[in-house]
């Protein structure tokens, strides 16, 4: 390996360092205060690590990571989520008796997952990134908070088994995979696909199939979206939004990579089972979200549903050169779907205490929000807005882009089901605010929470820089086309 | 200047948002200094329409070039950069037709504070917030020319109006506002898909995307599936007219929106409909006219005698005077698809006489309504001996709505029916069934509200100063456009002659010379024209210059 392309792992090499200075200061001193800087500090220093070594691009490092702009972009929007995300999480633990240091680490760890997965372009450090990921994140959901440990810990092991059924899938799938072709790497896919039009063997397409389908749980895609809502609901609010944003966007990003190094849409087969994928997704997140009380499960489908119109700009991927309007589209909308979501959440992490001691907080809980919480309750409506794709906010420039992506591949048929998923949508996001409006107040002033350790404020900073984000990439969106543009192009 | 007066209601918005929960009554002189002000600036552009040195705006793509001349054909005229990927850019201009939508906009702006001034005390500044940034949106859909910044302000306008429903409506308040949420949302992306594909169209033709209106003009008669293009912003703006099969939110959102919000919503929501036909469809879609204009006229006259017939049968006087705009605005369809200089002028009236006086019947409905707590009919009855302001005020408006010659309703009504009577006489008959109806409904909410035996209500007392004040620069507008309507047509006349100089070009192929006398020759021989409009020479040498 080259020195530049081990230079070009900088960042994966801070973050472990980071991780590892953590792990040292917890083994010394427990501090909860100190863990959270050590951790945002590390963030920070890796995320500026970006800006070095993105004039040195692109490096195959080793044959399994390859850091393009590509995986240096995904890595700069997972870092700011983390650096956006860890703030609130603080501030949400500060209210709990709770030792909370090992979540920083595990929060840590699982970066480090995130930013191997974004970068990898071979089924091994694919392998490695999800499992980093995923294994850090299930202690995450099982975190004991509160006095209601039962529901993190069904949470944690409803999540653990169905994980591991996703990996067994994508491991059966890569074995297929490397048993016909010899080689784990994405690129060798692609020549067995685009060399033998029409008489690819029957393994290596199975072998494809069983990853996406790992992906899918993952995603929690219909059909393999059964997990989601129960996990959403019982894991403690940090957890939930780290599995809704970094996980998924995370996850994600690793698809769309396969899925363009691989050529995965020269087969029809494949290509018609993310449709049927995409479509369920679309339909069924959409109509369940209609029937939820808790916001968590409202949460989780919606985000089945924006994970389907994710799917439907891959579809718009094809051998034309129309792919660069569909990358794009990907990661702008990956974009407005972290931003919205995490503020979604962060509204709901800092919300007072609820009557009932759990943090699974129901529409009807938001009632008078307007009134009680102006703030908060602006910044729930920008996010519901966005969510549901609505001018002024990023949402809708990412919807615009899915949609333009998609009328230039003529897929009317999907674009249709988009657009009704969206007008279904609007329902209950509506609700949510309309909730908020009510003039009777669900709940108290802050101060009614009296005895209970008081939360630090340093999560404030971070929700008002992820309402202004909203906002302006909604309203000025330009400078963020560009640098995605910029990045598209130069993968090719 | 029109970016800044846009940006200025939103930021009188903020303002007077800010200031509400300490001082109430000071958002509220925040939102009338701010549209008062918008007005100020709006006027002195009126006699600058009217002058003969105008040129009518040039309707050619947008080339570098020409772009400098092309700002000085317009009234007003802006351009800047927005998101250069998709060939998107902050293109605002004016021209009569906006000039006037604009004017009446700010107007009812105007009347729905004063209308709220008493009615809206919880959280005033949040209602004039939204009050404030919808109607910017507003004021943007009148003047964006480039697609998207159009859809842009299409939806800027709906979700503040969504908020004006939900928070400040009556007792079913919440139906009806996710009702209109819904319903024009989900219309308005089948616009945005339409748009899209226009701007693909371009791109596969020029190898850039554009958004801008004089470079996708007629782009549509050229898809193979133009039909379901046009039907994409057929839809949207005919569920924003409201027309017949579409319209049932109308009559709910009307019902529970606060005052404020249903002057806004009759006055101006639904002239934004009526706009983006004679603005962007038809001239989007040329062809259309042709295939789809008698559909489109069947739609109209369905909805004008079926909304008459409906609102007859109501009991509540706010979802009567509900159907009775859809019932006004099936006139304006009509008089759009029929596309003749008279048929569209007519529309213009129209949009523009029931802009005033359905917002002053939706306020007077509104002020019965905070006085006594009933738009029940049945419960009223014999006001007449104990308001009698509100009952001859009252009258004067029914009047206006019936389309009593001398108002300006008459004059967009017979406009209209002249116009579509030279292009389909047995629509123009059915139609003019709708002004018996009219008479009927409009008398039937006097005699049940102010004739016959007094109904003894507490709290009913009349119009005070600031309301009638009000009313009175309404009376003064009907009356205004029903006796000297040659004014407001002078303004207009430019723009459709351009328009329908560019239609009828886009559609015969040919050279222009041969369309201009199309398209003008049969209203020059009309007695009538020569009378109310006396097409000015002006406008003859403004179409000389279309390429």
């Amino acid at each position: 390996m080259s020195s530049s392309a081990f230079f070009s792992l900088l960042p994966l090499i801070l973050i472990s360092v980071a991780l590892l200075a953590l792990m040292m200061i917890i083994a010394f001193k427990r501090n909860a205060g100190l863990s959270f800087q050590v951790s945002q500090l590390g963030l920070a220093i890796t995320f500026v690590s970006l800006f070095i070594i993105a004039n040195n691009l692109p490096q195959q490092a080793t044959p399994l990571l390859l850091i393009d702009s590509y995986s240096v972009f995904f890595m700069g929007l997972i870092l700011l989520t983390a650096m956006l995300l860890l703030p609130l999480c603080h501030d949400y633990w500060s209210s709990h008796d709770q030792l909370i240091d090992e979540f920083y680490l595990l929060y840590l760890i699982a970066i480090l997952g995130a930013l191997v997965l974004v970068s990898s372009s071979h089924f091994a450090s694919f392998f490695l990134g999800l499992e980093l990921l995923t294994l850090p994140l299930i202690v995450m959901v099982g975190y004991p908070f509160s006095n209601a440990y039962t529901a993190s810990l069904e949470s944690a092991i409803k999540y653990l088994i169905l994980s591991a059924a996703a990996s067994a899938t994508l491991l059966f799938g890569m074995a297929l995979i490397y048993s016909q072709l010899g080689s784990l790497s994405f690129m060798p896919l692609s020549e067995a696909f685009s060399n033998t039009p029409g008489a690819q063997p029957v393994l290596i397409k199975a072998g494809a199939m069983l990853v996406i389908i790992g992906v899918a749980f993952k995603l929690s895609l219909v059909p393999f979206h059964l997990w989601a809502p129960d996990v959403y609901q019982g894991a403690p609010l940090p957890a939930t939004a780290f599995l809704a944003t970094i996980s998924k966007g995370a996850v994600f990003a690793l698809l769309l990579r396969y899925y363009l190094a691989g050529e995965i849409f020269l087969t029809d087969s494949l290509v018609w089972s993310i449709a049927v994928i995409a479509v369920a997704s679309m339909l069924a997140g959409n109509l369940l979200a209609l029937f939820q009380e808790s916001l968590k499960r409202l949460l989780a489908y919606s985000s089945i549903a924006h994970f389907g119109y994710l799917l439907v700009a891959l579809l718009a991927i094809s051998q034309s050169m129309g792919s660069a309007i569909a990358i794009e589209a990907v990661s702008y909308y990956l974009v407005a779907y972290l931003l919205s979501t995490l503020a979604a959440f962060a509204v709901l992490m800092r919300l007072p205490r609820l009557q009932d001691g759990t943090d699974t907080p129901l529409t009807t809980d938001l009632k008078g929000l307007f009134w009680s919480h102006p703030v908060l309750a602006v910044i729930m409506s920008a996010a519901m807005l966005s969510l549901a794709g609505i001018p002024l906010t990023v949402g809708f420039v990412g919807k615009f882009y899915i949609f333009a992506a998609a009328v230039r591949e003529s897929l009317w048929g999907v674009l249709m089901i988009a657009v009704l998923g969206t007008a279904i949508g609007l329902f209950y996001y509506l609700r949510v605010i309309l909730m908020m409006t009510l003039r009777e107040s669900a709940i108290g002033s802050e101060s009614a929470t009296g005895d209970k350790p008081q939360r630090t404020q340093t999560g404030k900073f971070a929700l008002l820089a992820v309402a202004f984000l909203i906002l302006l990439l909604g309203v000025y969106p330009a400078p963020l086309i560009d640098l995605i543009r910029d990045m598209s192009l130069s993968i090719f | 200047m029109l970016s800044a007066m846009i940006l200025l209601l939103l930021i009188a918005g903020a303002l007077a948002w800010y200031q509400g929960n300490r001082n109430p009554n000071l958002s509220r002189w925040i939102a009338v200094g701010a549209l008062g002000l918008l007005l100020l600036f709006m006027l002195p552009l009126l006699p600058q329409a009217l002058s003969s040195s105008l040129q009518a705006p040039l309707l050619t793509p947008l080339q570098p070039d020409v772009k400098m001349s092309l700002a000085s054909s317009w009234l007003a005229f802006e351009h800047y950069n927005w998101i250069p990927r998709f060939g998107i850019s902050l293109l605002l201009a004016l021209d009569g037709l906006s000039l006037l939508l604009v004017i009446l906009t700010l107007v009812l702006g105007l009347v729905a504070v004063a209308a709220s001034w008493n009615e809206i005390t919880e959280q005033v500044g949040f209602f004039y917030f939204n009050l404030l940034w919808s109607l910017a949106g507003v004021l943007g859909v009148f003047m964006a020319l480039d697609l998207f910044l159009f859809f842009f302000f299409w939806e800027v306008m709906l979700i503040p109006m969504y908020f004006l429903i939900g928070i400040w409506g009556y007792e079913n308040r919440h139906y009806a506002a996710i009702k209109f949420f819904i319903f024009t949302q989900a219309s308005s992306l089948l616009m945005l898909l339409s748009i899209l594909a226009l701007a693909y169209l371009h791109e596969q033709q020029h190898g850039v995307y554009s958004f801008s209106y004089f470079d996708l003009l007629g782009s549509g008669d050229q898809a193979s599936y133009g039909f379901w293009i046009m039907l994409g912003f057929f839809i949207a703006f005919v569920v924003k007219l409201p027309a017949f099969p579409v319209h049932t939110w109308l009559p709910d959102a009307h019902t529970q929106a606060p005052t404020g919000g249903s002057i806004i919503l009759a006055g101006v929501l639904l002239k934004t409909g009526a706009y983006g036909l004679i603005r962007f469809l038809i001239p989007l879609f040329p062809d259309s006219l042709e295939y789809f204009g008698p559909y489109a006229m069947t739609i109209g006259v369905i909805g004008i005698l079926y909304a008459a017939i409906l609102a007859f049968a109501q009991t509540d006087l706010k979802r009567l005077i509900a159907y009775t705009s859809i019932s006004h605005m099936g006139f304006v369809l009509l008089g759009v698809y029929a596309w003749n200089s008279l048929s569209l002028q007519g529309a213009a009236m129209q949009m523009l006489t029931h802009g005033l006086s359905a917002a002053a019947l939706f306020m007077i409905a509104g002020s019965i309504q905070h006085r006594i707590h009933t738009r029940n009919l049945d419960e009223m009855g014999g006001f007449w001996v104990s308001v009698p302001k509100i009952g001859c005020i009252t009258l004067f408006f029914a009047m206006a709505s019936l389309g009593m010659p001398g108002l300006g309703n008459f004059v967009g009504e017979f406009l209209i029916l002249i116009g579509t009577f030279q292009v389909n006489v047995p629509m123009t008959l059915i139609a003019t069934l709708g002004l018996v109806a009219a008479a009927i409904y409009s008398l039937s909410i006097i005699q049940k509200a102010f004739h016959g035996p007094l109904v003894l209500v507490e709290g009913l007392i009349d119009f005070d100063r600031r309301e009638m004040v009000t009313m009175g620069v309404m009376i003064v507008g009907l009356v205004w456009m029903g006796l000297f309507p040659q004014p407001l047509l002078n303004t207009l006349s430019p723009v459709f002659d351009q328009l329908q100089a560019w239609v009828s070009f886009a559609n015969t192929g040919s050279e222009l010379q041969a369309a201009i006398p199309h398209s003008l020759q049969p209203e020059l021989q009309t007695g009538l024209q020569a009378e109310l409009t006396q097409a000015s020479p002006q406008t003859t040498t403004g179409i000389g210059r279309l390429p």
